[in-house]
């Protein structure tokens, strides 16, 4: 057979997606090169929302420090205190009482529940749905608002945690709306995935898009629900327990085909999983303090510390630097969804303009946590 | 209630009687055609509003919300609020522009949708013109669409409107084979391009009974025609901001948001024509049956939309080109060797010899799914 030699010459163009783009999920830009459709290269730019988080830290008191942690992850204010917290706790070894420790997994596995429901409901927005998986999500998400309202006074900036326990005690009428609340979401869960799991949209959608194999995903230290969307068994609450995650009996569900559509069957399953640990905790929870006294002005001694937590959205560490004051010498951040981000390139390339947005969906970013 | 029946038909006698007593017979009618042509202009605008408001009420209540609720009762005044906000907003074309296509694009594009209102045959002896090919007139004219939309992309000298008028191009022009290839099936039973001929062809049965596949291919295509969910990657916000009418603002926004309503009302109007027995139906007044007829197809686009995600656009052509049109075509052909065979033997040798065709092209399209399938799987463990 003859081949044809096209004549017409064609170019690519560089196409600037955001920082003002309704699917990047707030100031993130990509600069992509397009040829038609397909991508041929993708640079992410990062840093429209940097707010000198890690040098107020250090300005700060430890305790003071607390609060500008909700703002990191604002979907997830619960499990950035618990990490802060428990580096500080770490570093001046309090120890926790037991009630304490039960309501800090409570809110942490209800914020997990709320951040895979949300990132589901965005991912599917970004798909192209008109907006009813994420006002389905935000549905439930407002009923667990509820809950940490009443516990903290705060729906989103909770600013719950403090070294040594949370500052108050659960108020009456909270543990029955919490279990009212804890058995209506696996109704929750089912009807959300009638509604999108065997979706033939969707599947074809997400399917065979945005692979990461498992050595890639290692290779760019990428955790959470994307990493073990790729196969790799490394949940935080598992291999480096913490708190008393170990007293709790749940699964790490793995992805198989490490493509879009695993990462949401591994979010969906984690919610179900969370279900499991929220139901034990509920069972467990004893009657006692919830905090410790602590000196009025604190004073750590000196060393480092590195503490993580599993966060919704992967490891979240925190790294201090005591030098025996009131404020941390350093005070840095590593937060899962910067670190997961960089290995977005590696995803899109070839794949068409539709799909760069699923695939950071599904990546499930906040650019609070990436730009710090 | 034969008042009620041909209400707006005696009106528009008793109107060109009143006018001819006193002026001569041309301009009677020059005035009546002037009288046509508003009222259908006035019903479209009537529409837009009513259409927009039902859109945002039904889909919020999919959406376990409230909708538009502040404006008027049930925020049915909801319409006036978004027109003054569209009116009062600034006129914006950018520096870069090609001014002339920029703002010929807005105007090129609602001028078809109007143009396609002739045609529609609201109720017994409501059509404004009852062209012997109406149909072929719809296909033609809703096509200057497309280009009207290349020519948004192409002038407002934006790298997203450009994609999104390169998706409409495709799009359109794909779907447009499937939409008029079972839309074929229909005219073949009639024998007439004309859409009061093919009403009034269905007074026994509708034809959705005899073509229940070609109805499905042609709603498919036609949503994906009108570019709404989950074909409407030419305006896809998650990916391209609004597509082709990113750069548009005020005004000229309004006229483009005001002819993808339009189309998409009456591409349910035509579907219920060709396939739902239009303005046909027991007791109620015919025009209120066309009515019920075309938003209940519209009911069902809303519904669509409040539901699915959207296509790839290389998935949204193999849809087309691979399926559709294959599809389309058989059923063309098994249409026309059905019509051919019962002719003459009455009408319900006619719907069970269509219906069991129906069956079988289904069942075919099953089996040679399934096998492709397991091909693929074989193809995939043997690689």
């Amino acid at each position: 057979m003859q081949t044809v030699e096209t004549r017409l010459r064609t170019e690519t163009i560089t196409l600037n997606m955001g920082p003002q783009h309704p699917s990047t999920h707030g100031v993130f830009r990509m600069i992509i090169t397009l040829d038609g459709e397909t991508i041929v290269d993708l640079e992410p730019v990062m840093g429209y929302l940097h707010r000198c988080q890690e040098k107020i830290g250090e300005r700060n008191t430890y305790l003071q420090n607390i609060p500008y942690t909700d703002r990191l992850d604002y979907i997830c204010s619960m499990s950035n205190n618990l990490a802060y917290v428990m580096a500080v706790e770490k570093l001046a070894q309090i120890e926790v009482p037991e009630r304490a420790e039960y309501i800090r997994i409570i809110m942490v596995e209800l914020t997990r529940i709320v951040n895979h429901a949300v990132a589901i409901g965005a991912l599917l927005n970004d798909l192209g749905c008109f907006f009813t998986p994420m006002l389905y999500a935000l549905e439930e998400r407002e009923r667990i608002l509820d809950l940490f309202e009443m516990a903290s006074g705060s729906r989103m900036m909770c600013n719950y945690m403090r070294f040594g326990g949370v500052r108050y005690d659960l108020p009456p009428g909270f543990m029955p709306e919490l279990k009212s609340v804890v058995a209506a979401l696996p109704a929750f869960i089912d009807e959300f995935e009638r509604l999108l799991t065997d979706n033939e949209i969707m599947r074809i959608r997400c399917q065979g898009v945005g692979i990461l194999p498992p050595d890639v995903a290692v290779g760019y230290s990428c955790t959470g629900p994307l990493l073990r969307a790729s196969g790799v068994d490394y949940d935080i609450r598992k291999v480096d327990s913490y708190s008393i995650y170990d007293r709790f009996d749940f699964d790490v569900p793995l992805g198989t085909n490490y493509d879009v559509y695993d990462r949401y069957l591994v979010r969906i399953e984690e919610m179900r999983q969370s279900v499991r640990i929220l139901e034990q905790a509920i069972e467990q929870i004893p009657e006692g303090e919830v905090s410790v006294k602590l000196p009025r002005v604190f004073k750590p001694p000196e060393g480092d510390v590195y503490h993580r937590i599993e966060s919704p959205k992967g490891e979240l560490g925190f790294y201090l630097v005591s030098d025996g004051s009131t404020n941390p010498y350093r005070y840095k951040i590593r937060s899962p969804t910067f670190i997961n981000l960089t290995v977005l390139p590696e995803l899109c390339k070839g794949h068409k303009v539709a799909d760069v947005v699923a695939i950071l969906g599904s990546i499930d970013i906040v650019l609070g946590e990436v730009d710090r | 209630m034969p008042f009620l029946n041909d209400l707006f038909v005696n009106l528009s006698y008793w109107i060109h009687g009143f006018l001819a007593r006193f002026l001569p017979l041309w301009a009677a009618d020059l005035i009546m055609m002037l009288l046509t042509i508003a009222c259908l202009i006035v019903f479209a605008l009537i529409t837009i509003m009513f259409i927009n408001w039902l859109e945002r009420k039904v889909i919020g209540r999919f959406q376990d919300r409230y909708g538009p609720n502040r404006v008027g009762p049930l925020g049915i005044l909801q319409f006036v609020a978004d027109a003054i906000k569209m009116f009062t907003k600034e006129d914006i074309t950018p520096a870069n522009a090609d001014r002339v296509i920029f703002n010929l694009a807005p105007v090129m594009v609602v001028v078809p949708t109007f143009l396609i209102l002739a045609v529609l045959p609201f109720g017994r002896g409501m059509v404004a013109a009852d062209l012997n090919i109406g149909f072929l007139y719809i296909v033609a004219i809703s096509s200057l669409t497309t280009i009207a939309i290349l020519l948004a992309g192409w002038g407002s000298r934006n790298k997203y409107s450009l994609l999104g008028g390169m998706r409409v191009v495709a799009q359109m022009i794909s779907y447009e084979v499937p939409m008029v290839l079972s839309a074929l099936g229909v005219i073949m039973l009639t024998g007439s391009l004309s859409l009061v001929s093919i009403v009034e062809g269905q007074s026994r049965v509708p034809f959705i009974l005899l073509q229940p596949l070609g109805f499905l291919i042609y709603f498919i295509s036609a949503i994906a025609e009108v570019n709404r969910a989950p074909f409407d990657l030419p305006e896809a916000e998650s990916e391209i901001i609004a597509g082709y009418h990113t750069e548009y603002s005020g005004m000229k926004y309004a006229m483009f948001l005001l002819a993808e309503y339009i189309n998409a009302f009456i591409v349910a109007a035509i579907a219920a024509t060709l396939f739902l027995g239009g303005w046909q139906g027991p007791s109620l007044p015919p025009y209120v049956w066309f009515f019920l007829k075309a938003y209940a197809i519209y009911f069902v686009l809303m519904w669509l939309r409040g539901t699915l995600p959207r296509l790839r656009i290389d998935q949204l052509m193999g849809l087309a080109w691979k399926f559709l049109v294959p599809l389309a075509l058989v059923n063309l052909l098994v249409m026309g060797l059905v019509a051919t065979l019962t002719q003459g033997k009455g009408l319900f040798p006619l719907v069970l010899a269509s219906l069991v065709a129906n069956g079988l092209i289904v069942a075919a399209v099953v089996i040679i799914y399934a096998f492709a399938m397991r091909r693929r799987r074989q193809v995939e463990v043997a690689a």
